[in-house]
């Protein structure tokens, strides 16, 4: 066999990659390791299905240490944000967190960043591991005229994630916080299995959980006493196999994939991100003029929409697949040869949902074959035309 | 996993068994499987095609790669698993037994396969 990895990598390594606070962890449950964006980290521990299930049904704990902390702080840290970021973040309250990006002047998505307010004075950003270089060095150029500073935290915090239904039972045993007063998107400080921890209601599944930053020192232990605790409620390390495969049934992009330079918020479905309406610095930021015109032309004339497919068959769409459609007219069948039928699309990630138990794909497509139902659709999967439902998403809600 | 003596293993990571009646069995390795994840796909050759040695016959999906599936052999295919087709995860969960692929009536001795030993130590280093 010749296997053809078909998920990104996260961005290319250098050297030696880098292990997290629980490497030795992982090792001592047999993890399968991966290289992601210069960091070894657990791809899966026994079946990324089984895990994939524990997280929808029960519970699971993730090593999420290679994202990348920043924080801002300073009298001016909520008006440096506002101008470096797209969100209104001055709006958003101490204990809270908000999901938003950091564009370039062009309106492309640099990332996309969980942003927590940690005081009045003080934020704490979140970036994905490939690209915590690139959010830091825009934060620090962006910060002439802020009395603000901006300060790499990658190496004062490891982060755990434990995530799905049980999650909120599991923490509770070994926390003092009060988890029924953290609502989704808000973060405090408390202690997790008596080491300082900030405790966040977020995460990248679709389901309820908690992201953990802890020193990483503490790492090992928090992750015992979470593992201790979870016993009962059928709580498994997950890797991130799993991870991907949850969070693209709950519609949740990925840079890299469905985000990119070349992308602005508007292009991915995700407008609501930009708050043209914020106050601060007389409503400058970086990449306003931009985003201004995409927001008008994803309202008049989008040349292609995110959009959800669902397999009829069971061959699986990767990133980078052709989406075609039929030229033959509406009823037309856009299965079988190539000839009959034009690229109107491509899939930007797609695996087997263990939920729906069968391939999905996100994919950008051409606005005139983005309505759920859209007939005659199909991914061209190595020259097989496999037809597609077009779907709306997310694939996967969990019952609130 | 152990690689079972009596098999015969190619570097592309299948599995052949000996000849009963002129007929091998073929599959992937628990290295294989390992390596993959869920096997949730898998398009074997048809029955009576012709395969050939080191040519592809066949692919493997699972969540995170597609595989290409080489014939260690050259001859006609003379069965399929459809047990497997129809639960891909057997090629995990027994990937020498009922996760076997396809039987092949061999045309010829099979050249450049393994011992299970051999095998052993090929994969050592990956």
């Amino acid at each position: 066999m010749t296997s053809t990895p078909t998920h990104a990598d996260g961005g290319a390594p250098q050297g030696e990659p880098r292990r997290t606070a629980l490497d030795a962890v992982h090792r001592a449950l047999g993890a399968t390791m991966t290289d992601f964006a210069g960091w070894d980290m657990p791809l899966r521990y026994g079946s990324e299905r089984d895990e994939h299930h524990a997280v929808r049904d029960r519970a699971g704990l993730f090593d999420l240490s290679h994202m990348g902390e920043i924080t801002v702080s300073g009298p001016q840290a909520a008006e440096l944000l506002d101008y470096a970021l797209v969100g209104n973040l001055a709006a958003v309250r101490p204990g809270r967190a908000r999901y938003t990006m950091i564009c370039d002047e062009r309106g492309g998505i640099l990332d996309d960043l969980i942003v927590y307010r940690l005081a009045d004075d003080a934020y704490m950003v979140v970036a994905n591991a490939a690209n915590a270089q690139v959010v830091l060095d825009a934060l620090v150029e962006r910060q002439a005229g802020f009395d603000a500073a901006v300060r790499d935290d990658r190496e004062a915090y490891a982060l755990l994630a434990v995530q799905g239904p049980e999650a909120a039972g599991v923490l509770k045993s070994v926390t003092d916080a009060d988890l029924d007063g953290l609502r989704y998107y808000a973060g405090l400080p408390g202690t997790v299995a008596g080491r300082e921890a900030l405790i966040a209601r977020t995460g990248y599944t679709g389901e309820d959980g908690f992201e953990l930053f802890v020193a990483p020192a503490d790492a090992v232990a928090v992750w015992e006493a979470l593992t201790a605790a979870g016993e009962g409620a059928g709580l498994v390390p997950c890797g991130l196999s799993c991870r991907d495969t949850l969070r693209l049934e709950a519609g949740m992009p990925l840079y890299g994939h469905e985000l990119s330079r070349d992308t602005t918020p508007f292009d991915a479905g995700l407008g609501r991100t930009v708050k043209f309406e914020k106050t601060s610095n007389e409503g400058r930021f970086v990449g306003r003029e931009a985003l201004e015109a995409a927001a008008e032309r994803a309202a008049t004339a989008p040349p292609r929409k995110l959009v959800g497919l669902v397999a009829e068959g069971r061959r699986v769409p990767r990133a980078g697949y052709p989406v075609v459609a039929a030229t033959g007219g509406a009823d037309g069948d856009a299965t079988g040869g190539a000839t009959d039928a034009r690229v109107v699309g491509e899939v930007t990630s797609g695996a087997p949902s263990p939920t729906l138990g069968k391939p999905v794909a996100m994919a950008y497509v051409d606005a005139a074959y983005a309505e759920p139902g859209t007939a005659g659709v199909a991914v061209d999967i190595r020259g097989s035309h496999e037809p597609y439902e077009v779907v709306a998403l997310p694939f996967y809600q969990r019952a609130k | 996993m152990s690689n079972p003596q009596q098999l015969s293993y190619s570097k592309e990571h299948e599995w052949l068994s000996a000849a009963e009646d002129g007929v091998s069995t073929v599959g992937i390795t628990a290295h294989a499987a390992d390596a993959l994840g869920d096997v949730v796909f898998v398009q074997l050759p048809e029955v009576g095609a012709q395969v050939t040695a080191d040519d592809t016959c066949g692919e493997l999906e699972s969540t995170k790669s597609v595989s290409d599936l080489y014939s260690p052999v050259t001859g006609e295919v003379t069965e399929t698993n459809e047990d497997v087709v129809n639960d891909p995860s057997l090629v995990n969960s027994a990937p020498f037994e009922g996760g076997w692929l396809f039987k092949v009536r061999v045309a010829g001795e099979p050249e450049g396969l393994m011992s299970a030993d051999e095998y052993a130590a090929f994969t050592a280093g990956n």
